[in-house]
């Protein structure tokens, strides 16, 4: 048994001859709020979509609780809840007749839970589903996800399309759910502020290749700024050495600013080379962080980890 | 948006330069010491600051665990987190140890920065003036005295 949430191990999906996912491997640790990052169309969905079984690998294997994602018997299917982007709902039922209608399927559905949710989100019970603002649907639909109280939640963009007060509403809820002992959260997002308030992990997946997975302090940490000043005597150099994890450079007249990813003793010499007067570390926001991360002309060899990368699954209970 | 009840005021700012995690510590050890906090009045549980700052309860957990082993929080067995009434854990000659690198760690950024020393002077008496005038900075002065 493994005490991950969920493993992916080498997964890999082509559409056509197109790869979508490229040897993803990652740990969910069990308990963790962990929010899945890229931009769009970088294979979030598609790893969330393998993950859950319900499209087949072209390559690599995962486990969900435990189980081979490709045959989750039907009692770990029911401790897993999943939302996707899209909302399906039965548009002629009211809010309370959608609760009532998903409860018979979970044997422990929580009714406090979805009127918790429902509350969290300023839903009317008696409201028709098919008139639901965007947000309030998503109400609904996290509602219907959360009552069966899951152990594992996966949530597919799921502040997509939503107002401010309905994206903290969100947040709200996605707490409330950490209050059950052991359960795990994992979120795919853009909302940058978001994330450093809720989660815990966070994995980043650039154009298919997972580039990071570690803690949200491990990530603030690693990722630095330092702004060189040019006094009157001189201008930055027309053409930078090779700077080991160089994720961004901005330069003006007198200023050469450089995003890098864990710099070392050696990347500090270096820098002290390029003949600056003046060479300040600059303090990082996550999003500049993150946004330095995904940038197009970084060095995108860069890994970062610090989650123990999962052993190789070979028996499975 | 709700306004926390009590003296204890915590803003979460989000896209900042300093992490959740610091914000916290840094916000609840300005309440402390700045007598925001009565000595048996508990802070807010783990939970409910978390719920109240929408943010994740570990960050909360690992603030507070922080303030713990920094000597400004104590934990009291089935009560909650309180502002510490022994607000010493060093031995004296620990203390002096850790004020005496303090001290280097300021004088030098000082000189580093072109300050003189007069003028080093004059920022920590005006530093130590502006902290005094606070009720619990002169109960700590005092129980560090016992």
């Amino acid at each position: 048994m493994t005490s991950a949430a969920i493993e992916a191990n080498g997964l890999t999906a082509y559409f056509g001859t197109r790869k979508v996912v490229d040897e993803l491997t990652m740990s969910v640790p069990r308990g963790s709020v962990f929010a899945f990052l890229g931009r769009n169309g970088s294979g979030k969905t598609t790893t969330i979509r393998m993950l859950l079984g319900l499209l087949a690998p072209t390559r690599g294997s995962s486990t969900v609780l435990g189980y081979d994602s490709r045959q989750l018997p039907p009692e770990a299917r029911a401790r897993v809840g999943y939302m996707s982007e899209s909302h399906s709902l039965y548009e002629w039922m009211t809010v309370r007749q959608c609760g009532d209608f998903q409860s018979r399927f979970y044997p422990k559905w929580n009714p406090r839970v979805f009127d918790a949710v429902i509350g969290h989100f300023h839903l009317d019970l008696r409201a028709k589903a098919g008139d639901l603002s965007r947000g309030e649907r998503a109400g609904l639909s996290l509602a219907i996800t959360l009552a069966p109280e899951p152990e594992l939640l996966v949530l597919d963009d799921p502040a997509i399309g939503l107002d401010p007060v309905a994206r903290r509403s969100l947040l709200e809820s996605m707490i409330h759910v950490t209050r059950g002992a052991n359960r795990t959260i994992f979120f795919s997002s853009h909302l940058l502020d978001d994330v450093e308030r809720v989660a815990d992990y966070i994995a980043i997946l650039d154009r298919s290749v997972l580039r990071a997975s570690c803690s949200i302090d491990t990530f603030r940490a690693s990722v630095r700024k330092f702004a060189l000043h040019y006094g009157d005597a001189g201008a930055p150099p027309p053409q930078l050495p090779v700077i080991r994890g160089l994720l961004h450079a901005r330069r003006s007249a007198r200023d050469l600013t450089l995003t890098i990813a864990t710099p070392d003793d050696d990347t500090r010499r270096l820098l002290g080379s390029l003949g600056a007067t003046v060479i300040d570390e600059v303090p990082v926001t996550f999003d500049e962080a993150m946004i330095g991360y995904l940038g197009d002309r970084g060095d995108q060899q860069f890994f970062l980890k610090d989650i123990d990368a999962p052993q190789p699954v070979g028996d499975i209970a | 948006m709700s306004t926390p009840a009590g003296p204890l005021t915590i803003t979460i700012q989000t896209g900042s330069t300093v992490s959740i995690h610091r914000q916290i510590v840094e916000q609840v050890c300005a309440a402390v010491f700045a007598g925001r906090i009565g000595d048996d009045e508990p802070l807010p549980s783990v939970r409910a600051l978390a719920e109240q700052l929408v943010v994740n309860p570990n960050t909360v957990a690992r603030a507070y665990g922080e303030l713990t082993r920094e000597g400004v929080l104590e934990s009291r067995a089935g009560k909650g987190m309180f502002v510490s009434q022994r607000r010493q854990i060093y031995s004296a000659r620990e203390r002096a140890r850790r004020m005496e690198q303090a001290v280097s760690s300021l004088v030098s950024e000082g000189f580093m920065l072109g300050f003189t020393p007069a003028e080093i002077v004059e920022l920590v008496a005006a530093k130590t003036r502006h902290g005094a005038s606070s009720k619990n900075t002169k109960q700590s002065l005092k129980s560090g005295a016992r």
